[in-house]
């Protein structure tokens, strides 16, 4: 049973986020000791995770949950079975290891605390997103996993290369989880329930549901830029312009194999159709042997590692395609492996490069004397990686074999799986026995054995690998099994051995490899430059291609602002009025609901003069040569409009407005005065001609609809609440006055606010002046 | 008798709107202030017109005895007209200030904010 219960889990999710806020004060009075204080954090998880094992191993699984908003199906829920607690065991145990290496890698950075604090915020990214029943809760720990991953790429943020990598990879993977979140949608509503342990007993009906095509298309995307399959494989060797602590942990054991636990995750419910047994394969066979041939390119070490990696990815996601058991198991055990030795040569070049000042391939040699621990630790992972006994890759490597020997299309499959690991034990011979064994190669720095920090993480994982293919039944059925039968479905339970027990066909196809891998690397220098002869002649990457989609965009966004945005003030207005006037127009074009025309009734002569007059001010306005005549007419019109008021019954509205133009045109002659009103309008004709038809097409717009609104019925409700409960409740006898002070007081008081408001701002506009100006206007003008 | 009140509002909204549209700024800052007026006697004109009877209640009741104009859109015009008046004093005083820090009333050549050539994009990281 669970150590702590099943909602400890809570706590353990929560340790790395807490572990984060911390670090950087931890960081700034311990310096690099704090690394040993803040392991405690993830191995407590660790410990938490182990206690579930025993439990998983019967067959058990384990589910917990908060409510977070439920009236949208998303849950704070975990789910543990045999698949997310194996992940979370990787996460949390290398990510112990990590947290020491790191302390020891960035022993007297600056910048310590908040590397520290990046790498547990993705921490409890990456637990979160392999224990999220949830599947919205897992769309947002994945997108969380991409902005830290952007965050610790970009680290050493003063490169123009890390920056262009942090980018990249934001891009790629953060665009397949836009993707992914489509396709986790879809999948929830179709199969009836958007938490992961339900959706997986949905047997059949994803499968034969209408939108299986579109889910499968979404969720592999997401899959597959977070897995850096092909064609999406360029943004991870980019990545390793991180510290190689990033390099070891997020993009070679835990987060690149997002992607592939998402699709062991779905794979009972999208799995085992010939889409997915044709999509699957094929582009992780491509990605094997692209990621292998590219790596046999590179003298970098990192590069080299990153490679393999990719190729690593590719082959887990062709044997997870292939839906055959024995090929899935195959996967488990590599996945597993390949977390061990992969984290673990990571740390080894991180450790050479700390130590020796350089990681090229051609430039050290001879280091197993000088780090005898870096050096075991980097020959038994390149054992696990060439896949050869007595460690678990060699294990790994036989049951993969033994899974897709008996598949459809298993030769091919298995071809592509023979020749990516025939590369792949060239590849590891060279990590290995270049940069120790071999003449002493001078190197930058004088080289020898890092500190405990620096090497406690590589040995321990190294030596687990031995462990692993030591003890590999009871690793089997306790961790590996229960991992196979939850991404089948189904219990599946096959008993381990490190050494085959009959000559199956696995050992001969072992046997191949090995030769052909030993022929490889003797012949790695002219294949290295036959390799990049061939790519210089190609000369186009996918790496290069998302620069120049970058550029499209970022050119067509700043051609469509130009356009859009001329910054001509004329242009912004006619746009807006343009748009009021249809706006205005096609509701009454499309209803027909136009005004019916009607007698315009009885006035009496005083009251059309009155019109007459506002009509006569305003035009005058438009005409007025001089500025003071505008001022003049301007107060003419709005007098019109007071005495409108007064003979309206509204006197309370006369005097203000009586007031206000009063005022309007004082100020405005204050300030008119000043300026230089030109008498001519500086329109051309055509400009007149169009600003002319359209404020008349507006003008009658507003017309219209004003005449729509008063010949519908009058709806008294408001006005008659008002005047009976004036005087009854209020205790007023003007009305207007009531509702102003009383009914709708606070109004009033927002009214006087802005008033006041705009008076400060008149004054600070007037009194605030630049304290150099050489502007001889506001010279003459003080 | 609203149909008459319909086209003048229609009418002020017309010039006001020609204004708005110049390039210099005086014709605008006049713009502004015949919308006020234009938007006040919309909602005015909304509200219904009754002629001579403004809404208040006699001494000795506590009812109006006849039909009075409506008040409502009365009190939200009086607070309209004020407000209107700080906008448009706040905009002439800005409008006086740009022209002495530009130099010039012209629309076209206030251009700070959104300068004539154009620069490159950023496309580097």
């Amino acid at each position: 049973m669970p150590l702590f219960g099943v909602e400890a889990t809570f706590w353990a999710l929560l340790g790395p986020f807490v572990a984060a806020a911390l670090s950087p004060f931890l960081a700034k009075t311990l310096k690099h000791n704090a690394a040993w204080l803040l392991a405690v954090i993830p191995a407590l998880a660790f410990l938490q995770f182990l206690s579930f094992v025993p439990g998983i191993a019967e067959g058990q699984t384990f589910k917990a949950s908060l409510e977070w908003v439920p009236t949208f199906n998303v849950n704070f829920s975990i789910y543990l079975d045999g698949l997310s607690v194996l992940f979370a065991l990787l996460i949390s145990g290398i990510g112990t290891l990590i947290t020491l290496y790191a302390g020891g890698y960035l022993k007297g950075h600056e910048n310590l605390g908040q590397f520290l604090s990046y790498l547990f915020l993705f921490m409890g990214a990456m637990l979160g997103v392999v224990v999220a029943d949830n599947v919205i809760t897992l769309f947002v720990y994945w997108e969380l996993t991409s902005i830290t991953s952007f965050l610790l790429i970009g680290f050493d943020h003063l490169r123009r290369a890390s920056r262009r990598s942090a980018v990249q990879a934001l891009v790629v993977t953060g665009g397949g989880g836009l993707a992914l979140m489509a396709g986790l949608i879809l999948a929830g509503y179709q199969g009836g329930s958007f938490e992961l342990s339900e959706l997986l007993n949905s047997g059949d009906v994803l499968r034969e549901s209408p939108y299986y095509t579109a889910i499968f298309i979404l969720v592999v995307l997401g899959a597959f830029t977070k897995s850096a399959q092909f064609p999406f494989h360029f943004w991870l060797p980019n990545a390793m312009e991180a510290p190689t602590p990033v390099s070891a942990y997020l993009h070679s054991a835990t987060m690149v194999k997002a992607g592939v636990y998402l699709l062991m995750r779905m794979h009972p419910v999208l799995g085992d159709t010939e889409l997915w047994m044709t999509v699957l394969p094929i582009f992780g066979g491509i990605t094997l042997l692209v990621g292998t041939i590219l790596g046999i390119r590179q003298t970098d070490l990192k590069l080299v590692l990153a490679y393999t990696t990719v190729a690593s990815l590719g082959l887990l996601v062709m044997l997870t395609g292939t839906s055959d058991p024995v090929a899935i198991q195959g996967a488990v055990i590599y996945l597993f492996a390949h977390s061990l030795f992969k984290g673990s040569l990571f740390m080894v070049v991180g450790t050479v490069d700390h130590e020796s000042g350089t990681r090229d391939l051609n430039r050290v040699g001879g280091l197993f004397s000088l780090m005898p621990i870096t050096g075991t630790a980097a020959v038994l992972s390149a054992l696990s990686m060439a896949g050869l006994p007595p460690l678990v890759g060699f294990v790994a490597k036989e049951v993969l074999y033994d899974g897709t020997w008996h598949t459809v299309n298993g030769e091919l499959w298995t071809g592509f799986a023979v020749l990516g690991n025939a590369m792949m034990f060239a590849l590891a011979a060279t990590v290995a026995i270049k940069p120790f064994f071999g003449a002493k190669v001078k190197t930058p720095k004088v080289a020898h054995e890092g500190t405990v920090l620096l090497i406690a993480g590589s040995i321990t994982l190294a030596v687990l690998g031995l462990a692993a293919g030591a003890f590999i039944a009871s690793v089997g059925h306790q961790l590996l099994s229960p991992m196979t039968s939850a991404i089948l479905g189904v219990p599946f339970d096959e008993e381990l051995h490190l050494f085959p027990t009959y000559l199956s066909p696995a050992l001969y196809l072992s046997l191949a490899t090995i030769a052909l891998g030993i022929i490889i690397f003797m012949y790695m220098d002219k294949l290295r430059v036959i390799v990049a002869d061939a790519l210089r002649a190609i000369g186009w990457g996918p790496d290069k291609g998302f620069d120049q989609v970058l550029e499209i965009i970022i050119r067509f966004a700043t051609t469509l602002t130009q356009t859009v945005q001329t910054g001509s003030m004329v242009t912004y207005m006619r746009a807006t009025f343009t748009v009021i006037a249809f706006i205005l127009f096609v509701p009454m074009i499309l209803t027909g609901n136009w005004p019916k025309l009607q007698g315009i009734g009885s006035f009496y002569a005083y009251e059309w003069f009155i019109a007459a007059i506002a009509v006569i001010g305003v035009y005058a306005v438009l005409t007025a040569r001089y500025r003071v005549t505008a001022i003049v007419l301007l107060g003419i019109q709005g007098f019109a409009v007071a005495l409108i008021y007064l003979l309206f019954g509204a006197p309370d509205l006369a005097f203000t407005q009586f007031m206000v133009e009063t005022l309007s045109v004082v100020i405005l002659a204050l300030v008119m005065t000043r300026l230089n009103l030109k008498p001519t309008d500086a329109r051309s004709s055509r400009g007149k001609a169009f600003d002319i038809s359209l404020s008349v097409l507006c003008g009658a717009g507003i017309s219209m609809l004003l005449m729509s609104i008063v010949q519908l019925p009058f709806d008294p409700t408001l006005s008659e609440f008002f005047t009976q409960y004036s005087r009854t409740i209020a205790h007023g006898r003007n009305i207007v006055n009531v509702i102003l002070v009383d009914f709708r007081g606070f109004d009033t008081i927002g009214e006087i606010s802005v008033v006041m408001v705009t008076g400060l701002a008149v004054l600070a506009l007037i009194r605030v002046r630049p304290k150099s100006n050489g502007n001889s206007n506001s010279e003459k003008n003080r | 008798m609203e149909t008459l009140f319909s086209v003048l509002v229609g009418i002020l909204f017309a010039g006001s709107i020609y204004l708005l549209l110049s390039r210099k700024l005086v014709r605008i800052l006049l713009g502004i202030a015949i919308l006020g007026n234009a938007v006040n006697l919309l909602i005015f004109t909304a509200g219904r017109l009754t002629r001579d009877v403004p809404p208040i209640i006699p001494l000795k009741s506590y009812l109006p005895v006849e039909a009075t104009a409506n008040p409502l859109p009365q009190a939200l015009v009086l607070t309209a007209i004020v407000i209107s008046f700080s906008f448009l004093a706040f905009f002439l005083v800005l409008g006086y200030r740009a022209y002495q820090e530009l130099g010039t009333d012209d629309l076209l050549d206030m251009r700070v904010a959104e300068p004539k050539e154009h620069s490159e994009p950023p496309l580097g990281y």
